[in-house]
């Protein structure tokens, strides 16, 4: 009985992950001509992949991005997250302005990234207002199609997936501890950096999952706001897959899917979210 | 991002499967055929004509020409459905090659013909059933424009126009009874330039890696265009001869990227573009001042009132061409409709359409007719405009007295050095290339 109760979830993951991803496997050995897959087992995807330094250029600005997008969204998350479980006092409001953190995600991923070209552009809002202030001579071109507008967009996108898993710690903490605290003579950064971190712990885990998986794997975002100058991971990728490199994508994916799979790994044995949630 | 559309299994691709897709053809000429029968029963008058009346074609292409105008005109001249998708480049290689069920008309380039030809998935048509055949310009039967032109480097069209006879996956080597794809649509490309951001003449293919235009150029980001692109650029700096630019060796094609990686890490490029879209942006926001443009998005950034101008340039100019292939899985009714509609298109409406935004017809003279003799005179024969200029879209794009950046059709499509292509090092290519754009 209970096998028959875990069966659709089986076959669901079996059919929908476990498939997909062995197919995957399997056609990174296949070799490929300008129109056709060759089933064949071959380890020219993968050479071809380690013996190049962009590969690993690539993959260290990919981590770049991911360590700088993880610092500013648990930053901000954190604050936000803070400001709506413990300066907040009705639960109304938190909802409210809850929701109101949600309304960017009402447009598209790639609307609220194009967005930033006219503010960010070299005759955009800021270098006018710069400009027009004169505080600089010249436009600042570093602003965009650079790493600085990559990152500002990646912050901007993900930010909420951050708030939303250490909002959902914090409101579990049981405010008889923070009373505590303070009673015990704790000052308000005391408690935080004693109390109230280490019980969102689960929560940024969770966030940090999300942040890293959803950059690891991002091409359009630094597509579009490094002009098409900046590689990661997974532009590469799609670019062999745009010319027919089936086979040259697959070992990318596979190669990418173990370094996540190796960074989430390192984030659970830090944190036990299970035991957590 | 019409990219995240295709997502094909990859398995996709060693399948032929043709049986079900001509069990489905038989059965949609059955039901065609029932509903004549029942037309004729209710004593409606048949003609051939009628026969194609509502038959849906499924053709896909890149953005230039796959345009709602043509369907709409498509069905109201011979009846037919159009089902048009728009594509980028490199997907519509990938479509032929990987969903060759999913449509019965491709819209391809020349390169990417020669890139898919081998697959199979597409049938020559017979020479006999095209009307227009006569009116098609030099270039694509035996190469030359006028018979003293000199034919460019690469993937001429003509090269790629041919097969000996159907079922034949390799090209032949001069003209034949079959023809693998009936031209529609071709253009001289060369540099955009902002005049007034510029402030002196430009004419060669060097001043895109001039450093006076550090963190202002761009190049296109599509492999097999941006590779002749650099080419163009490469060799006009004296940097490199080429033997054939159209068909690089490995170190010709190192020795290339190695120049543009350089210029890239120096901070040369704003951007790399790969949509229309996109260059015309980087272009009316001055974030770019020189660039590879194509000719439309040229008079889009002019129709914003903003100076830009198509850059004749000393060296020549690149050119690309595009056409009509009929998908292997046609057959029977399906197939005599899509007969039908490409001598329709190249029976002049829709080359005027084309013509009217900068490109060229491969059967001008059919398209005189659906033309203004002020548009023929600034489009084709580059005089100056008598009136303004507007586009089929109802923009004006040019002013009166304006003349047609690099003169006449002769001029411009005389001037060609190199067509886009494909090389039999493409693969090799493909993958300095994207180490450049990752650099």
């Amino acid at each position: 009985m209970p096998y028959l109760q875990i069966l659709p979830l089986t076959l669901t993951l079996l059919v929908f992950l476990v498939a997909p991803v062995g197919l995957i496997g399997v056609v990174s050995f296949w070799d490929y001509t300008e129109f056709n897959l060759i089933p064949d087992f071959v380890w020219t995807n993968y050479r071809e992949l380690f013996e190049s330094r962009v590969t690993y250029s690539i993959y260290l600005s990919t981590l770049k991005f991911t360590a700088l997008t993880w610092v500013f969204t648990t930053l901000i998350g954190f604050t936000v997250a803070y400001f709506l479980a413990f300066h907040v006092r009705t639960l109304r409001w938190q909802i409210t302005l809850f929701l109101i953190c949600t309304i960017p995600f009402w447009t598209s991923n790639i609307i609220r990234m194009i967005a930033w070209i006219p503010v960010l552009g070299r005759h955009g809002l800021i270098n006018e207002a710069l400009l027009g202030s004169g505080l600089v001579d010249t436009p600042q071109e570093w602003l965009l199609y650079s790493d600085f507008a990559v990152v500002l967009a990646f912050v901007h996108l993900y930010t909420l997936f951050m708030v939303v898993p250490i909002f959902n710690s914090m409101m579990r903490i049981d405010r008889a501890v923070i009373e505590a605290a303070y009673d015990a003579g704790a000052g308000p950064w005391r408690t935080i950096r004693h109390v109230v971190l280490p019980l969102c712990k689960p929560g940024i885990a969770i966030g940090s999952i999300f942040i890293v998986t959803l950059v690891m794997s991002d091409y359009v975002t630094v597509q579009m706001m490094s002009g098409g100058q900046s590689a990661s991971v997974a532009v590469a990728m799609n670019n062999k897959r745009a010319l027919l490199q089936y086979p040259a994508a697959a070992a990318d994916a596979v190669v990418l899917l173990g370094v996540v799979l190796l960074m989430v790994v390192g984030l659970m044995r830090i944190v036990n979210v299970r035991k957590e949630l | 991002m019409s990219e995240d559309k295709s997502k094909d299994g990859p398995a996709n691709a060693s399948q032929s499967g043709t049986l079900s897709r001509r069990k489905v053809l038989k059965a949609g000429v059955a039901l065609a055929g029932a509903a004549v029968g029942s037309g004729a029963i209710t004593g409606f008058p048949m003609v051939w004509a009628q026969n194609i009346k509502n038959v849906t074609l499924r053709q896909f292409g890149t953005g230039v020409s796959n345009i709602n105008e043509i369907a709409k005109q498509a069905k109201e001249d011979l009846g037919i459905n159009l089902e048009m998708t728009a594509l980028d480049t490199d997907s519509t290689a990938q479509r032929v090659v990987t969903q060759p069920k999913s449509f019965d008309i491709a819209d391809i380039e020349y390169f990417t013909l020669k890139k898919v030809w081998g697959a199979g998935n597409l049938q020559p048509m017979s020479i006999a059933k095209l009307s227009e055949y006569d009116q098609i310009v030099g270039i694509f039967k035996d190469g030359k424009l006028t018979p003293d032109s000199n034919i460019a480097q690469g993937t001429a069209p003509h090269t790629v126009s041919f097969v000996e006879s159907p079922g034949d996956t390799t090209f032949a080597g001069g003209m034949t009874d079959w023809y693998t794809m009936v031209p529609t649509i071709y253009n001289a490309d060369t540099l955009g330039i902002r005049p007034d951001l510029i402030g002196r003449p430009i004419d060669s293919w060097t001043e895109l890696l001039n450093p006076e235009f550090r963190g202002k150029a761009s190049i296109l980001n599509i492999s097999s265009i941006g590779i002749m692109d650099a080419a163009m650029v490469c060799e006009a700096m004296g940097e490199i001869q080429y033997g054939d630019k159209g068909n690089m060796t490995r170190e010709e094609i190192d020795k290339t990227m190695e120049i543009f990686t350089e210029a890239k890490k120096a901070g040369q490029f704003r951007a790399f573009w790969k949509t229309f879209d996109e260059s015309v942006n980087l272009m009316s926001s001055g974030e770019v001042v020189i660039q590879s443009m194509w000719s439309p998005a040229i008079s889009k950034v002019r129709s914003m009132g903003i100076p830009c101008i198509y850059q004749p340039l000393k060296e020549g100019y690149r050119s690309w061409g595009g056409g009509l292939a009929l998908s292997a899985n046609l057959s029977g009714l399906e197939l005599d409709a899509a007969y039908e509609y490409i001598n329709w298109y190249l029976s002049g409406w829709v080359g005027g359409l084309l013509m009217r935004q900068g490109y060229y017809s491969a059967a001008p003279s059919t398209s005189k007719a659906h033309m203004s003799e002020d548009e023929w005179g600034y489009w084709f024969e580059g005089k100056p405009a008598q009136a303004d200029i507007i586009n089929p879209f109802g923009q004006k794009v040019e002013s009166a007295g304006a003349v047609r950046d690099g003169g006449s059709f002769y001029d411009r499509m005389g001037r060609v050095a190199c067509w886009n292509s494909v090389m039999d090092e493409n693969r090799y290519m493909v993958r300095k290339w994207n180490e450049f754009i990752a650099a």
